[in-house]
């Protein structure tokens, strides 16, 4: 394979959206084009500025009131949209999974616009906040790598209150063996269209799933073959630890603030 | 009622002080007896089960408790059991001038929520009180203790999957010390407000105090504080000219008390050295806010006269070099045959505080040792390992990943492009720093655990 080009990846408003370590979906795939020989550059773009034009965005979590003024400020000036128009890949986790979508709920509840990149709606869930170690496996609507390789069970740490139903034009990410993930009757986690994925996985989710990583890459780069290996030991044993953790582990409660 | 100046009445260890009801001295007969009982026994250092006790037995405990004593609150993300113990350390000097040779009650082992109150204030009757309080029960402890001083040192991410966003806690501070000053507050003397003028979650806290004395004492971290707390808009900052919003008039007070490297600097010109046993450029902070926070606890005109304000800073850093260590933090141990120095980092700014401390030092090819647990204490997610900068230990000579979750720590490492080990067992992870340390001219070994991972240091190689 090779691969001739220049690849920019843009960490959506880390200033807003960054307040769970979700910054690590930029690094990790950065890292992992830097290793392949890929010429990229990593850009954290703040909201006082504009959006640059990238050809992979990462959109992180973050609480309601900034949730919101990033949907403001990405609907404002259209440039996610356009990229996404003209093939750019986007992965959005939690609060930037939910504004990828068609509607999610403000801090009372009321519902806000999102982008509509995403042919999902999202309402404050019922229960508890859902907050613990969380556990999927692919179904056959997961997207594959090339190849018609299969991704590997997801797994990552959840921590929100939302309820989020896919509408015809998304497919499930993939289906819950622990946790909530999405909410719904259907078991499903996340979501996904064309090259935009959204996921309810911190941990970050793509430092926990280096397959997904490689997903998004390809899709960015366009590369119809299989990225080159990288040394995954050490993420192999993470993820190991992981996964048998997150089939015991007991879930806690959310602790409101006094 | 507040007991301020020289206090001469020395009572005896649970005695004299104020006639408590009978419901409250039965319940702090109660405190005192239980948080015995099971330290006796060992289960642990009984700071909590007692004052659990006590507060079920007579719920306004903390505010009959507090009613005859100046208490001087400490809260912030970080810093807040150092500068606890700082603080403390200056009221508790026999003959120094102001104070009372009486030692001030204080939750010292870092017990910061009501039942961890109670109990240091029942252990024995003081004229003053110095108590660290966890950022979510300050406002529930200005209410209930009616300060004569709080100290409010930073607000920064904490704990992703426990304590609600940081903005959040600002607000509520504020709530609760504007409620004060409309005389919702207890006894009704004034409560003077010793804010980190650096940090603009504190000061839209602490704008709304009748009496702030603003301390200039920097910012670690600025990440969490990007957006104007009143409008949203950016805040601007510049080097050496602190911050202000890009659109309303929100921006950085002017400090009366600032520290320039480590001296104490005074509106006025007047210069005090900040000489501690403690290293680390955050303790200099620290050490800056205890002090100007004991200075208005002693000498009644500090928060408005310059020369109460010198005298009470110079007295209170003056006692502050006898701490060389706050509970267990910054000692050194030897562990087969070399200084092992222990340091506790629990949140992003504080380990970028940490990063700073080891890079003062001379040798910086030090072995440094990273332990880290995921318990309830700790936070369970460990997403905030990306949000260290990790990258800045590029250059150390060894670097281990231990605790119970190393695996994690190490992932995090492989892609900041540190050569690392990874040894989840404590001892293990200690035994080979030492082994690659002794011999080789460095002066310690570096240990900066979490919560737990700091807590749960082995007593023995
Ligand atoms: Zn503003």
């Amino acid at each position: 394979m090779t691969v001739d080009l220049h690849l920019t990846i843009v960490t959506v408003f880390p200033d807003l959206l960054g307040t769970y370590g979700d910054r690590g979906n930029g690094m990790v795939l950065a890292r992992r084009a830097a290793w392949r020989g890929i010429d990229v550059s990593l850009v954290e773009a703040g909201s006082a500025e504009r959006l640059p034009v990238a050809d992979l965005y990462c959109i992180g979590g973050g609480e309601d009131g900034p949730q919101v003024r990033a949907a403001e400020l990405l609907r404002g000036d259209g440039v996610l949209a356009r990229a996404v128009e003209h093939g750019a890949a986007v992965l959005g986790v939690c609060a930037g999974y939910q504004l990828l979508g068609r509607s999610f709920p403000d801090a009372g509840g009321v519902p806000c616009q999102g982008l509509g990149l995403l042919d999902v709606d999202t309402v404050k869930g019922p229960g508890s906040r859902a907050v613990g170690e969380l556990l999927a496996e692919p179904s056959p609507t997961t997207p594959m790598l090339p190849g018609g390789v299969r991704l590997p069970p997801l797994t990552g740490f959840e921590n929100h209150a939302g309820a989020t139903t896919l509408g015809r034009g998304a497919a499930p990410l993939a289906r819950i063996v622990r946790g909530r993930g999405n909410g719904g009757p259907d078991r499903s986690e996340g979501a996904w269209s064309g090259r935009v994925v959204g996921t309810y996985l911190h941990g970050p989710v793509l430092a926990r799933n280096p397959v997904l990583a490689d997903l998004l890459l390809g899709w960015a780069v366009g590369s119809e073959d299989p990225l080159a290996a990288v040394d995954d030991t050490e993420v192999d044993t993470w993820r190991a630890e992981r996964l048998a953790v997150s089939t015991t582990h007991r879930r806690v409660r959310w602790l409101p603030i006094r | 009622m507040r007991v301020l100046g020289t206090v001469d009445h020395g009572p005896e260890e649970g005695r004299g002080g104020p006639r408590l009801g009978l419901r409250s001295s039965l319940a702090a007969r109660a405190v005192v007896a239980a948080n015995r009982v099971v330290r006796s026994a060992r289960f642990g250092q009984g700071t909590v089960v007692g004052g659990r006790v006590g507060l079920a037995i007579a719920p306004d405990l903390l505010r009959t408790l507090s009613m005859d004593r100046s208490v001087a609150l400490v809260s912030g993300t970080n810093g807040k059991t150092t500068t606890t113990r700082l603080l403390a350390a200056a009221l508790g000097t026999p003959g120094a001038p102001g104070l009372s040779s009486i030692p001030p009650a204080s939750n010292v082992t870092g017990a910061n929520m009501p039942e961890g109150h109670v109990a240091a204030l029942c252990e024995r009757w003081s004229p003053t009180a110095v108590l660290e309080v966890d950022e979510s029960y300050l406002g529930q402890l200005v209410v209930a203790t009616d300060p004569a001083v709080v100290v409010l040192l930073n607000l920064s991410r904490d704990q992703l999957d426990r304590i609600a966003e940081v903005r959040l806690v600002a607000e509520r501070w504020r709530t609760a010390l504007d409620r004060r000053n409309a005389g919702g507050g207890g006894g009704g003397g004034v409560t003077v407000v010793v804010a980190n003028a650096d940090d603009p979650l504190v000061v839209w806290a602490a704008e709304v105090a009748p009496a702030v004395v603003w301390v200039g004492v920097g910012q670690v971290w600025d990440e969490d504080s990007v957006g104007c707390p009143r409008c949203g808009a950016s805040l601007l900052r510049a080097a050496g000219k602190g911050w202000r919003c890009a659109r309303c008039s929100f921006a950085r007070p002017t400090p009366s008390v600032w520290t320039d490297g480590r001296v104490l600097v005074q509106e006025g010109g007047v210069r005090t050295a900040i000489d501690l046993a403690l290293p680390g450029g955050f303790n200099v902070a620290n050490a800056a806010m205890a002090a100007v926070g004991a200075a208005v606890l002693c000498e009644p005109g500090a928060a408005t006269d310059r020369a109460d304000m010198t005298v009470g800073c110079r007295t209170a850093l003056a006692a502050m070099r006898e701490v060389g260590e706050v509970g267990g933090r910054f000692d050194t141990l030897d562990w087969r045959g070399v200084a092992v120095r222990r340091l506790l980092a629990k949140n992003p700014a504080g380990w970028v505080a940490m990063f700073d401390l080891l890079d003062e030092a001379e040798e910086r090819a030090g072995s440094v040792v990273l332990a880290i647990n995921a318990r309830m204490a700790d936070g369970l997610d460990t997403s905030w390992l990306w949000d260290v900068p990790f990258e800045r230990l590029q250059d150390r000579r060894v670097v281990v990943a231990t605790g119970e979750r190393a695996r994690d720590l190490a992932v995090r490492l492989h892609y900041a492009g540190v050569d690392h080990v990874t040894a989840p067992d404590v001892r293990a992870a200690l035994d080979y720093a030492v082994g690659r340390t002794r011999g080789s001219g460095a002066p310690h070994v570096d240990f900066v655990g979490n919560y737990t991972a700091f807590a749960r240091f082995p007593a023995a190689p």
